[in-house]
């Protein structure tokens, strides 16, 4: 079965989401990469206030192409999650609702997720250029200067999602690649 | 002695095209591997992920878009006649120049960062290239090029095993790579393995093995049955595509192997992503004489 989300999401979409769910976004999320999470993370050290409110938002893991002409934005799919793990709790913890990217997450991570009865999802990684036909526009919030690893907006319709870690820390990495182990190897 | 002349807008030309191509048009060999994985797929869940793999590539080839928005680095193998001479510039400049008009005209993006550990600055333009080079016999230059993602260059792992770790301690090391990138590398993945000669050549032999396409064996029996177990073994290993979970975790495992030291083998395991993207073309020159 797929669940239909409509952003931001709530509180009791959360509650309702489970491990392995397809999941469709509509709505508003915001993108950011390796570069502006260690920004971000720094500023948040020094006490320094975000160029970006995080609180309730969605945030995609990903540095996306450039626009071919007649494109709303590039091919833009999800980026390796763990290289963000060293920051992630704290953004949880300063109201961040979840991310979307792809691979494992770090213990500290999971336990953010369920501390803060957050979410995790999942895009198809290298599926770069289906991704792409749900978003529908995209506008650059800060750190311009990252150029592909800037913090952008995206309005996206029907993004298509899996839920990997719910907000009870169900993890599809645990759970479901031993259902198709065949040796000890 | 005859020699020939290439020019070098002729190396930019050919680069430019090479790299724009391997990203929008993913090899047939792949292609293949995908479509095969899809209907042996036992997990509901992978066969979605790889329907949605094999859309996703159909609509890159179709809109001329990348495949993935990680268009890599630009490694290209290059075999170099020994009878070629460069007109109006320097080769290097020339096949930079091609990776500079490929990202740039071909809406790929920039992922190169001018130092890795204090400026991190992206150069903008995804230069410069890693050439591999080659000198051989000959009046042409054959380039192989591909972009490689870091999302599984960053799986990859090489170890400096010894001889008595035999072939045992081969497939186990590679096992061992694969099972530590788990779900991260984008399953499901081509394993490129290099054996032998040096710290530095196993890692080459390592990339060129990605470049080699799935559908093909390494030409000593031994090792093309090593390529066989293993390919059998990752598969048992339940990642799955995107290591979801499922029986396609590796869609081939390709070894090249070396000569190496009485008291080495080392090995290298350089991972591949299923946009594994390369694709190559021969230059030849005029004629001339010195």
């Amino acid at each position: 079965m797929t669940k239909r989300i409509t952003l931001p999401i709530r509180d009791e979409d959360i509650k309702d989401l489970r491990a392995g769910d397809n999941v469709l976004l509509t709505g508003s999320i915001i993108t950011g990469r390796d570069a502006a999470h260690k920004r971000l993370y720094e500023l948040m050290q020094q006490g320094g206030e975000l160029p970006v409110d995080i609180k309730g938002e969605l945030i995609y893991y990903v540095g996306p192409a450039p626009a071919k002409p007649g494109y709303a934005v590039g091919p833009a799919g999800p980026t390796s999650s763990y290289r963000m793990d060293k920051y992630a709790p704290a953004l949880m913890d300063l109201g961040l609702k979840g991310m979307i990217g792809k691979g494992a997450r770090s213990q500290e991570v999971i336990d953010a997720i369920v501390r803060n009865q957050g979410v995790y999802f999942v895009a198809i990684g290298g599926a770069a250029a289906l991704i792409a036909k749900s978003i529908k526009s995209e506008e650059i919030l800060c750190y311009e200067d990252l150029g592909t690893e800037a913090v952008r907006r995206y309005e996206v319709e029907n993004f298509p999602c899996i839920v990997a870690i719910d907000a009870l820390g169900n993890n599809v990495y645990e759970t479901e690649p031993p259902k198709y182990q065949t040796s000890s190897k | 002695m005859e020699i020939s002349i290439i020019k070098a807008s002729q190396v930019t030309a050919t680069v430019q095209k090479l790299l724009m191509d391997c990203n929008y048009f993913i090899g047939e060999d792949i292609m293949d591997a995908l479509k095969c994985a899809y209907k042996n797929e036992t997990s509901p869940v992978g066969k979605n992920v790889l329907e949605q793999i094999i859309r996703n590539d159909q609509i890159a080839a179709q809109e001329e878009l990348p495949m993935c928005q990680d268009t890599g680095m630009a490694v290209l193998f290059v075999e170099y006649g020994d009878r070629v001479c460069i007109e109006d510039g320097s080769f290097e400049e020339a096949v930079n120049e091609g990776v500079r008009r490929a990202y740039d005209e071909g809406y790929l993006r920039k992922s190169v960062v001018s130092d890795p550990v204090f400026d991190r600055v992206n150069t903008k333009d995804n230069t410069p290239a890693v050439i591999h080079t080659k000198i051989v016999s000959g009046n042409t230059i054959r380039i192989t090029a591909g972009g490689k993602g870091f999302g599984s260059e960053n799986m990859s792992a090489i170890k400096m095993l010894t001889p008595s770790y035999g072939e045992q301690g081969v497939k186990q090391f590679i096992l061992d790579t694969v099972k530590a990138a788990g779900p991260n590398p984008c399953p499901p993945i081509v394993v490129g393995v290099g054996i032998g000669g040096t710290f530095e050549r196993a890692a080459q032999l390592a990339k060129k093995a990605t470049f080699r396409p799935i559908n093909t064996h390494n030409s000593d029996s031994r090792y093309a049955a090593m390529e066989e177990e293993l390919l059998r073994d990752i598969n048992r290993m339940g990642f799955g595509p995107a290591g979801l979970g499922g029986n396609t975790t590796a869609l081939g495992v390709n070894i090249e192997t070396s000569p190496t030291h009485i008291a080495g083998m080392p090995v290298a395991v350089n991972i591949c992503c299923h946009a594994a993207r390369h694709a190559s073309a021969e230059i030849t020159g005029t004629g001339g004489n010195v």
